[in-house]
């Protein structure tokens, strides 16, 4: 039987560290012994598939998913697309992609969330989709409101859209946010400058993409995501105590 | 100057937040939007095997259970098969061997029932011992956190899974057994992870 590559490693310089110390809530929160590196195994390179049993066509649209009909969020309507590629440059057809987000005012709907901004009646934030076969994905927004949050005294997030990403592999599985381009906050944000490189954190920076807004409805944003890749040789080599 | 190799850059992590519910399991954040949210049945309906469940908290470095985090599972089913084109065979119709655990927001305890899995291929030659995948996201945590639950009754497997063999430290192994009980007739399986200290558990780089 022949068996498929395994992933490339992690790299983790380019990933924040577990403790950073200005994201306070890190330092209780982060592991102190060094991980144990694992060369992958059936449980590493297989993870959920999901199809569109799961979810209804209009699960990204989140301007409407939850509004009352007829009515709709209120806030800047964007469009966010981009594709999910890997490290290899190769499409990830079929995967699932999760979004959540404060609504326009920077007020999540969640009982824990006691921003004084107003909730809307009309947005739930949150939004789901699957790519396509050209590992495409869009979803149909309002750009989320900045909000304070409890760090240093006067912290704020930039706008942000997080997200989580499957893959095809458990090996594959990520969440991370979705910033703006042109926001001053971002600069300032305790939890972007968990990433050590300037570069990296732009990688997480959407470009604002004129060409794919909709005339007289919705400004765009792209914003790609890349999984880790795999190797294309086979596991042939018998590692002692494996 | 060199060719280039022309990879692309991982996307890096961010934190999940303390407000990942509302897009992973809306119902926790406190409200319903969606007709079916994901990974709230693992097993299915049609899974042979043993009925279990499987119960914890994740402790923080303070001592103090984390009431805000959401746990992934993967798992193999019964015949050590995951569902997936390379999971090494069939399974159930149902069974995803997938699922989402949230805590209960005001004590951190979290639990989710399942089929005990078992036995799969280790990487090369070889098994591995009965275990489940766990991916550990919350607030704080800037990457998932990966680790393994391995059951307190598999001395045997446990003892020639290659995974749990690498591990230098042997009384660190002791940080990824479920230990076992039984409650009103079920078997209830107890999993404690901490993030810190000297039982901190061990986690992996996958
Ligand atoms: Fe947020």
């Amino acid at each position: 039987m022949t068996k498929p590559g395994e992933f490339y490693q992690r790299d983790r310089t380019w990933h924040p560290p577990a403790f950073a110390k200005d994201y306070k809530t890190s330092v209780a929160r982060s592991p102190q012994y060094s991980l144990i590196s694992l060369q992958n195994s059936v449980s590493e390179i297989t993870g959920p598939v999901f199809g569109h049993n799961d979810i209804d066509a209009l699960d990204n649209d989140m301007i409407h998913n939850y509004a009352q009909p007829g009515e709709a969020a209120i806030g800047e309507r964007i469009i966010v697309h981009g594709r999910v590629l890997d490290e290899n440059g190769k499409p990830v057809p079929n995967t699932l992609v999760e979004a959540w987000q404060a609504n326009a005012g920077g007020r999540y709907r969640h009982k824990k969330d006691t921003y004084l901004a107003p909730i809307d009646p009309n947005f739930g934030g949150c939004g789901r989709t699957l790519t396509d076969e050209n590992g495409y994905y869009f979803f149909r927004t309002v750009k989320p409101g900045a909000y304070p949050w409890r760090n240093w005294v006067n912290d704020w997030r930039p706008a942000h859209i997080h997200m989580s990403i499957f893959g095809t592999a458990f090996a594959q599985r990520l969440i991370t946010q979705c910033y703006f381009e042109g926001d001053p906050l971002i600069d300032k944000c305790p939890i972007v400058k968990t990433i050590p490189d300037k570069a990296a954190q732009g990688q997480l920076v959407a470009a604002l993409d004129m060409n794919a807004s909709v005339p007289l409805d919705s400004i765009a944003y792209k914003f790609d995501i890349i999984l880790r890749g795999r190797r294309s040789t086979l596991f042939e080599n018998r590692l002692e105590g494996n | 100057m060199v060719q280039p190799l022309n990879y692309l850059k991982e996307t890096p992590s961010q934190t999940a937040g303390p407000y990942v519910h509302i897009g992973l399991a809306p119902g926790a954040a406190g409200f319903d939007i969606y007709d079916q949210e994901l990974g709230w049945d693992i097993a299915g309906p049609n899974a042979k095997g043993e009925r279990i469940r499987v119960e914890g908290i994740v402790i923080d470095g303070t001592g103090s259970p984390i009431k805000d985090v959401m746990l992934e599972a993967w798992q193999a089913n019964s015949e050590g098969n995951y569902a997936h084109p390379e999971g090494g065979g069939n399974v159930e119709d149902g069974f995803r061997g997938w699922g989402r655990v949230i805590t209960d927001f005001e004590t951190g305890e979290w639990g989710f029932d399942t089929v005990k899995p078992g036995r799969t291929q280790g990487r090369n030659i070889g098994l591995q011992a009965p275990h489940i995948n766990l991916w550990i996201v919350a607030r704080g945590i800037n990457i998932g956190l990966n680790t393994r639950l391995y059951f307190d009754d598999e001395a045997q497997a446990n003892a020639e899974d290659p995974v749990l063999n690498i591990i230098e430290w042997e009384r660190r192994r002791a940080t990824l057994l479920a230990k076992r009980s039984e409650r009103d007739g079920q078997v209830v399986y107890r999993f404690e992870i901490r993030l810190q200290g000297q039982d901190e558990t061990v986690f992996f780089d996958i």
